[in-house]
């Protein structure tokens, strides 16, 4: 018994998980192809520099800036718009596929009757469904609908982003502190009240950084949607890298990392009011 | 009869049994002090007097009605008459204290208002009010996050004052306080609720606090009554009968005569 005891019960199955986590990545890094040292084989090596030597000078007349600013401006637009879209849908769907509004669980010490979880299946289900197709997908299927343009891109940010907010916002709704809520509804309140005073002053920090996160994600995204004729920034970069003006891509990547230094620097803003 | 219960059993997972057959009826207007050792089921009681919790077994009748036998929606139009305090004072860290407070209304205004309420504290004078009771006032815009211990206990108190419930359950509302604090923030929930003719029922670690400040007094063992009777009545037996501790390791030879019996004074 005693001898049993002096030993951390959770050692061997740590030991097993490690070992059972590199038994797996093996057969990954096979069925991938991944073959790191081809990058250094000669052929590779200088056109991967030729590719990169073409970057430099970066393009700066007054004609490209304009068409830069305007393909800028429509890329956070389409980012932008495809939020709001996203929003909309998200935080009902968050809402329903969460744990955290349900009465019965406030009475249950936390766990819902049976019949309770099988109704928020339905919209987890729906969340999968929007998030599963990627956003790609769904620009090339809207262009057939409303033609080339950014409404198409607008249109597939909005609705993938509506399955990956929805779910994080209903996970991020379950993992903070339930006792505050469950106390409101035991004291009578509405669920939806119950959860502004609850769940939101806890889950209001995270559930910023993860928006403006995604809002950063969502203008990247509608770069690559660009270039299957989406518009903004990604129709840019398409069309340069075609005619091989290094220069312009090298400044469309330069206005990138401003743009997401600009997120970061959004994000951290509304941490530090919320904190 | 303001609260009856029959029967009641209650049950967490199937291992633990908290609650025994509990037969317990209280009057409009008393004020009952639940005492006995940790793990006695006094919080469980509380919390399926103030139907937090539904007993696995038994009847519980409040305010006239059966709140498990009733849809969702007239349950909580009963919750809202009742108030519980809880142990740990359930309030967000990065609320307001006036939000928190205020909070105790928020069945009677529903969404609409209680919204509202968020964006700007539409009743500040009342939540000042039920924090003015407790010697809080000064604290009504400070966040509940930078209060210590037995000023977030007061906050939690001062939301159940305000939200004037015709029952007032109380689960060790003084255990983070000083000993003068604990006696005088009894002092004023016992005083609340003989001037409302409110019914009170609260838990207490301190025996000497609950004989002090409520004439009736029911003792918990292993989710059993033990003894229900008039605070005058609890004689010292009754109390080594009803902390007595078999689990505990005896102290040095020294001292174990006078360490034998654990009644708690704080």
């Amino acid at each position: 018994m005693l001898s049993r005891d002096t030993r951390d019960p959770a050692l061997l199955p740590r030991l097993m998980l490690t070992a059972l986590a590199l038994i797996l990545l093996w057969p990954g890094i096979r069925l991938a192809e991944l073959d790191v040292s081809v990058l250094w084989h000669g052929d590779s090596a200088r056109d991967m520099g030729n590719f990169l030597a073409g970057f430099w000078p970066l393009a700066s007349d007054a004609e490209f800036l304009a068409l830069l600013f305007d393909a800028t401006l429509q890329t956070l637009a389409i980012a932008t718009a495809g939020m709001a879209i996203a929003l909309l849908i998200a935080i009902p769907a968050g809402l329903f596929a969460s744990r955290a509004l349900s009465l019965s669980a406030a009475s249950r010490g936390g766990r819902p009757l049976w019949w309770a979880q099988a109704l928020r299946w339905p919209v987890r289900g729906l969340l999968i469904f929007l998030r599963s197709v990627p956003e790609i997908v769904w620009a090339l299927l809207f262009v057939r609908a409303v033609g080339l343009g950014p409404t198409a891109g607008v249109l597939a940010i909005g609705i993938t982003y509506a399955g990956m907010l929805g779910k994080v916002y209903a996970e991020i709704f379950e993992s903070v502190d339930q006792r505050p809520a469950h106390a409101l509804m035991q004291a009578g309140s509405g669920r939806l009240a119950a959860f502004c005073y609850g769940i939101l002053p806890t889950a209001a920090a995270e559930l910023m950084s993860y928006t403006v996160y995604r809002w950063e994600c969502a203008v990247r995204a509608s770069v690559v949607m660009g270039f299957v004729g989406a518009g903004g920034l990604g129709q840019q970069i398409d069309l340069s890298l075609r005619m091989f003006a290094g220069g312009e891509v090298a400044s469309m990547l330069l206005t990138f990392l401003l743009l997401v230094m600009l997120a970061d620097a959004l994000s951290r803003l509304l941490r530090g009011r919320l904190a | 009869m303001i609260l009856g219960l029959h029967r009641a059993s209650l049950r967490h997972g199937k291992a633990v049994q908290a609650l025994r057959n509990v037969d317990l009826e209280i009057e409009a207007g008393e004020r009952v002090a639940l005492i006995g050792p940790s793990g006695a089921g006094k919080s469980s009681l509380l919390n399926v007097l103030s139907t937090a919790i539904k007993p696995t077994e038994g009847e519980l009748r409040v305010l006239g009605e059966q709140p498990w036998n009733m849809g969702n929606r007239s349950r909580q139009r009963l919750r809202s008459r009742i108030g519980l305090v809880h142990q740990a004072p359930p309030i967000p860290g990065r609320q307001r204290v006036v939000t928190a407070v205020s909070a105790g209304r928020l069945a009677e205004w529903g969404l609409a208002r209680g919204l509202l309420n968020l964006l700007h504290p539409l009743d500040a004078e009342g939540a000042r009010k039920a924090l003015a009771e407790l010697d809080l006032a000064d604290k009504l815009f400070a966040q509940c996050g930078q209060l210590s211990g037995g000023q977030l206990q007061r906050v939690g108190i001062a939301r159940v004052l305000y939200q004037s419930p015709e029952l007032l359950l109380a689960d060790e509302p003084v255990s983070a306080m000083d000993p003068v604090l604990a006696d005088h923030t009894l002092g004023v929930l016992c005083r609340n609720a003989r001037e409302r003719n409110v019914t009170l029922v609260a838990s207490l670690h301190n025996v000497e606090l609950a004989l002090a400040h409520f004439p009736r007094v029911i003792g918990l063992r292993d989710g059993q009554v033990m003894f229900d009777c008039a605070a005058a009545d609890v004689a010292p037996e009754r109390l080594r009968a009803l902390y007595a501790n078999e689990h505990l390791v005896p102290a040095p030879a020294a001292e174990a005569d006078a360490m034998a019996v654990q009644i708690p004074r704080c």
